[in-house]
């Protein structure tokens, strides 16, 4: 990494473990953190992704390994100290306060000037489209007002960093898009580092500049939304962002794979003489086509209407592969699978155990 | 409406323990002996031996409630922040005295507190002088401390116990150190459960007869010695009725100037 790179850092984690009772909950986890970057860390729940949030935020100390922020140890550093904010899944708002009181909490303890206070809140209700609520109670506001309040009452310290410890869980599907839209324009406005959790890989693609996959403590991918999506690398992240049929194959040559017999095109290269390799095609790639055209044969068990899209399950000999698709077979015809060299991924088998892939 | 009729056994017992007692009293307070209409029991409240005995008695329940709080509210904190796998029977350890009868735990405190009694032993083994609380509002005090201590640990534990732990590392997150965490957050929202004990502890204190009996050695007045002389001894039912109402009286409109004050000054909404 260059100088000019680690300039533009704002935080990195670097060798960090953490266990719980004898359990590993982080394993030697290293990611540097841009400024002004939306970062997501995603995983299933116990992968670390919110101890990871909660050692930023200063609430628990890493076993081994640092924490630094702008290039200075912040390791053991309290909570209040630190110059980051979070905004906290449950909300938590104080329910002896009022809405401006809870905004006025962190401003107070820095005992800014009264008319200062009075402007932060006001701007930051702006921010939040809940002008005028100054006084309500917290209690008697929807869970989607609650967590912009939360979010008003982080802002207003201008922290560097914003965690966003899996704030939308508890809405509703549709406030839950209507507040991702929010956040997105909140973060373009106060233009700093947001480190954000979620177990919603929709969400995570929606929302962020670049995504860290993690299971197990371990980060199994780093990038931007659409290198995760398209270029999965390994059976993990392909089965955890998004539906994929993942099924086993070995490598006979460079550019053909060979699953349960069949012989298929593809476009990777540089494995090892029949190395065994896990093959990933998402539904949307998997076509269906007359019964002779494809690589296998199967019966369609199942059509579900998506909306936008059929959900066709095909059942084979080998497996039960799902395809999306804007037509429908009716359920119980014959069919062919077929699919194009581009679109399908083949991945290393994972070595360890711990980094067993999760099949459905 | 069938579910009405759940309700019943209920509805008898409020009557029957509460409402018809009350009427009984409220008739027998507003009557002389001839049984004709007087305000005169009542206001026997006002007269000095009566006065004294009040005022002696909100001193004291007063004290008690201040010296339960200061007693309860650290050991609230302390067994909240408990690391100790026991938590549950360490509660249950305070409250099982509480099993015991009541006389019993007041006479113990007699024949600790007595001249010649344990405490005396203990100090004069350690060659101090001993000391003469018995029959004083000293020992009227320890008693009614003890007695009523566990009515205001258990309401603060659990409004301490019930604070989400959310809540205080949201308060760290803003920048609230110790001190600030405690000033701002768990005690603000302690105060429900401190007024449940200040009802729970001042009220018994207020109108309690029996430990003053034993503890004072029938030297200490209180308004409820008082009252259940007018009723045991002197036979008054009329005059004893009367105190009880005005002392019913004053302690409701006390109270309910107090939980109404805590609701104006921004606490809480629990009242």
């Amino acid at each position: 990494m260059g100088t000019n790179e680690k300039e533009r850092d704002i935080l990195e984690l670097r060798n960090i473990s953490k266990s719980f009772d004898g359990k590993k909950v982080l394993d030697d986890l290293s990611l540097s953190i841009g400024r002004n970057e939306f970062i997501t860390l995603l995983g299933p729940s116990g992968c670390g992704k919110s101890t990871t949030l909660r050692i930023i935020g200063g609430f628990v100390r890493p076993d081994e390994g640092a924490v630094f922020f702008e290039g200075r140890d912040i390791t053991n550093l309290a909570a209040e100290k630190r110059n980051v904010n979070t905004v906290f899944q449950k909300y938590s708002l104080f329910p002896h306060m009022n809405v401006e009181e809870n905004i006025a909490f962190g401003l107070k303890l820095k005992k800014k000037s009264r008319a200062y206070i009075q402007d932060k809140i006001r701007y930051a209700l702006k921010l939040v489209n809940l002008e005028g609520y100054e006084k309500r109670n917290t209690t008697a506001l929807s869970g989607g007002q609650q967590q912009r309040i939360a979010i008003a009452r982080a802002i207003v310290n201008e922290p560097e960093i914003l965690l966003l410890d899996e704030p939308l869980g508890a809405l509703d599907l549709k406030l839950r898009h209507d507040m991702q839209q929010e956040l997105i324009r909140i973060k373009k406005e106060v233009g700093i580092t947001f480190i954000y959790v979620t177990h919603d890989q929709e969400e995570a693609l929606t929302m962020s500049d670049r995504i860290v996959v993690m299971n197990k403590g371990i980060i199994q991918q780093m990038g931007t939304s659409k290198s995760i999506y398209d270029e999965p690398q390994n059976a993990f992240v392909a089965d955890f962002i998004g539906k994929s049929n993942i099924i086993d194959g070995v490598m006979p040559q460079d550019r053909v794979v060979e699953i349960r017999g069949v012989k298929i095109p593809c476009v990777d290269e540089g494995f090892a003489a029949r190395e065994s390799v896990d093959v990933v095609i998402r539904p949307e790639d998997l076509e269906i086509r007359p019964e002779s055209e494809g690589f296998f044969a199967g019966q369609v068990v199942s059509v579900l209407f998506k909306g936008a899209y059929y959900e066709i399950k095909v059942r084979t000999e080998s497996y039960e592969w799902v395809s999306q698709s804007v037509s429908a077979p009716p359920v119980g015809a014959r069919v062919g699978l077929y699919v194009l060299p581009d679109n399908i991924q083949i991945m290393h088998k994972p070595k360890s155990e711990d980094a067993e892939i999760i099949r459905e | 409406m069938k579910r009405k009729y759940f309700a019943t056994p209920y509805i008898i017992w409020i009557v029957g323990f509460t409402v018809l007692p009350l009427i009984a009293i409220g008739a027998s307070a507003l009557t002389g002996d001839d049984g004709a209409f007087t305000w005169d029991n009542v206001l026997a409240i006002a007269e000095p031996i009566n006065r004294q005995a009040l005022f002696f008695s909100l001193a004291i329940a007063f004290g008690c409630t201040i010296l339960c709080i200061l007693l309860a509210y650290p050991a609230a904190l302390f067994l909240k922040n408990f690391r100790f796998q026991r938590k549950g029977f360490t509660i249950f350890l305070l409250v099982l005295p509480m099993w015991m009868n009541f006389i019993l735990r007041i006479l113990a405190w007699q024949m600790i507190l007595s001249k010649n009694g344990i405490l005396n032993f203990l100090l004069a083994k350690f060659g101090a002088s001993p000391l003469a609380i018995s029959n004083t509002w000293i020992a009227l005090m320890i008693g009614m401390v003890y007695d009523f201590l566990p009515y205001m640990i258990l309401p603060i534990f659990n409004a301490i116990s019930d604070i989400d732990e959310d809540l205080i590392e949201a308060a760290r997150d803003l920048g609230a150190g110790g001190g600030e965490v405690f000033r701002k957050v768990i005690f603000p929202l302690s105060v429900p459960g401190m007024l449940s004990g200040i009802v729970m502890v001042f009220v018994p204190a207020m109108t309690s007869f029996v430990i003053a009996d034993i503890l004072g050695g029938g030297k200490l007045q209180l308004i409820g010695n008082i009252i259940e002389q007018e009723f045991m001894k002197s036979m008054n039912w009329h005059l004893g009725a009367g105190l009880s109402i005005s002392l019913m009286v004053l302690v409701l409109v006390g109270l309910a100037f107090t939980l109404r004050n805590d609701m104006e000054d921004g606490g809480t909404a629990i009242w």
